[in-house]
């Protein structure tokens, strides 16, 4: 049963081009989902829908079995943070905190204590008397987190939070929200233009692009069988070649080299093949699998090498180990593991 | 290095140019001579007492305060929610009403005046009061706007959207958190209002009537028939309280932010 549905839905600015294209998407409770894309690709957008800020064209949100779909942003009831944490910045810290409960008409009592302790499980004790002013990003970034949390929203919607943040900070506040949001059991709708930050901490990955959501899936199946060539570019893979289908685990390359895959979806005439740097193999013995190519480029990347390679199958990027260092025109010879090289539908 | 020390000299040059006529009128007001004149003979205090004395001073200094407050707190009701509107929405045309709302800061005075004289004195026929009041307005607004409305313009938005979605209505959100963000762009706007208003010439003299003057057309006339030093220390006056006023604009904004 799922806990946010989203159908269809279709968002225009200008009433021509369409920002999402009816967008579908399902999240269960208490499951931190992210939404994964380069700029542009309507991830913002989907969220300021969530969240009641942008009324789509078309389509509707379900939440469990409500239709919100017309409900007004201030009576949905959801947390959210934004990328500038959007800090009140004429109040103190507790009265940022206490302000979504003051709305609630709760008691002051009740209030003190409810802020009182969220402070304390965001880390911010004895900071409740300052201004925004006087915090650092991360202390804002935790203050924007205890106000969105403190109404006990059904949601939390968080945009980009930690793309303000330097590197260091930025790891340390993926793990702290992780905890937060499983200590709570919060639903969470996260953000982000990062690809390890947002497999690092999420249950669920959309991958999206131009409007439309590309693969929806756990970060481990993303990260090991991309179902698009976009979403396999997206993350990291490299190298792609056409292959012609044999059978469903053996496929055909240009130059007539049959590879053995464990990773094939697709069931065309003619697929795309394509396969991490780090994946490919160097061996030093040739055989019917392997493929003989010569170095052109060589890069150091710090734990490793990385080369270009000029094979039959086209330049091949792959990440060769500090122990053995091949030089610009060496010989070189490559295995493809069954197991990691992935077949994408053309 | 040159080139520096000669600027500075003529930026020196200009300042006096603007600033010394002032410290004539300061000096001129404690002269003891019954016409204007410099340097002083004696020093006396007697302007100061004869100006605060005045009735038609008082009068219509008291009417200069009354028309300018109520007339800037009205261009605030206003044009608050005008620039609000103008930062946050696109508006069709917007470029357009804007400079239609900054329009009578760059035409000329006298027409504003004399436009203004037509429009309300011969069409509406509007009592003198209500008159001057709407004239007033109506040159304060475009200030307002302009301010205000760069301080809404600074101002993240994302505080009234999280506002939002913390469960608050539009127009408590627009009192609870958009208000008080621009505070001190709405202070800075009723002061420069204020007293734009309050030194205005041409709209207050097409505008006046008979027993209804503000302050400076009172000023005007009665150097028609008077030549003594009232008029001297009621100037020292004015400027004293134009200097306290922009004083609080620049502790408050800063001046460089408004022009």
């Amino acid at each position: 049963m799922s806990f946010v549905n989203l159908k269809d839905i279709r968002v225009s600015y200008d009433g021509k081009q369409n920002i999402l294209k009816d967008l579908s998407i399902d999240m269960k409770k208490g499951e931190l989902v992210s939404l994964l894309g380069p700029s542009g690709c309507g991830k913002t957008t989907t969220l300021r829908v969530i969240a009641g800020l942008i009324k789509p064209q078309a389509g509707q949100f379900l939440l469990e079995t409500q239709n919100l779909t017309k409900v007004p942003v201030h009576k949905r009831n959801f947390g959210m943070v934004f990328q500038s944490y959007a800090l009140f910045p004429h109040l103190t810290i507790a009265e940022n905190v206490a302000f979504g409960l003051k709305l609630r008409k709760e008691k002051k009592a009740v209030i003190d204590e409810k802020v009182k302790n969220m402070l304390a499980i965001c880390g911010l004790e004895n900071l409740g008397e300052r201004y925004p002013k006087q915090l650092s990003g991360g202390q804002r970034q935790r203050v924007a987190l205890a106000r969105a949390l403190v109404i006990e929203p059904e949601l939390l919607l968080l945009d980009e939070p930690l793309s303000n943040l330097d590197a260091k900070l930025r790891v340390a506040m993926r793990i702290e929200i992780k905890r937060i949001q499983q200590r709570l059991g919060i639903t969470t709708v996260f953000v982000t233009h990062d690809q390890e930050e947002c497999f690092s901490i999420s249950d669920k990955v959309a991958i999206m692009n131009n409007g439309i959501i590309e693969q929806y899936d756990t970060p481990e199946v993303i990260y090991r069988r991309p179902k698009t060539k976009f979403v396999a570019q997206f993350i990291g893979f490299e190298n792609f070649f056409s292959v012609i289908r044999v059978d469903e685990k053996h496929y055909k390359a240009d130059n007539g080299q049959v590879f053995t895959t464990a990773a094939a979806d697709s069931d065309g005439e003619t697929a795309t093949a394509t396969i991490r740097p780090e994946d490919i193999e160097i061996v030093s013995s040739a055989n019917e699998d392997t493929v003989a190519g010569r170095v052109v480029v060589r890069t150091f990347l710090g734990k490793s090498y990385q080369y270009e390679i000029a094979t039959e199958l086209g330049t091949l990027l792959v990440n060769g180990s500090a122990e053995q260092i091949y030089a610009t025109n060496d010989p070189i010879l490559l295995v493809f593991p069954a197991e990691k090289l992935v077949i994408l539908d053309n | 290095m040159h080139k520096q020390k000669g600027m500075t000299i003529i930026a020196i040059c200009v300042f006096l140019f603007l600033f010394l006529p002032l410290c004539l009128i300061v000096v001129t007001s404690f002269g003891t001579a019954a016409a204007i004149q410099f340097p002083i003979k004696g020093f006396t205090l007697d302007w100061y007492a004869k100006a605060l004395q005045s009735e038609t001073f008082m009068s219509s200094f008291k009417l200069s305060l009354i028309i300018g407050g109520l007339a800037t707190l009205l261009a605030l009701l206003i044009g608050v929610p005008a620039a609000y509107a103008l930062a946050r929405y696109s508006v069709k045309g917007k470029n357009l009403i804007k400079s239609f709302f900054l329009s009578p800061t760059v035409i000329p005075g006298i027409v504003v005046g004399y436009s203004l004289f037509q429009f309300i004195v011969i069409q509406l026929g509007l009592p003198v009061f209500q008159g001057l009041l709407m004239g007033h307005f109506l040159i304060s607004l475009p200030y307002i706007i302009r301010v205000v409305g760069s301080s809404m313009e600074q101002m993240d938005y994302s505080i009234e959207e999280v506002a939002w979605t913390l469960g608050c209505t539009r127009l408590r959100a627009f009192i609870q958190i958009v208000l008080p963000n621009v505070s001190s762009g709405i202070f800075a706007a009723f002061m420069l209002a204020f007293v734009n208003s309050f030194n205005n010439v041409p709209v207050s003299m097409f505008l006046s009537g008979p027993g209804v003057t503000m302050l400076p057309t009172s000023l005007l006339s009665y150097m028609e028939y008077n030549y003594d030093p009232t008029v001297s220390a009621i100037s020292v006056l004015l400027m004293l309280l134009t200097i306290a006023l922009m004083f609080l604009i620049e502790k408050t904004l800063g001046l460089a932010s408004i022009a």
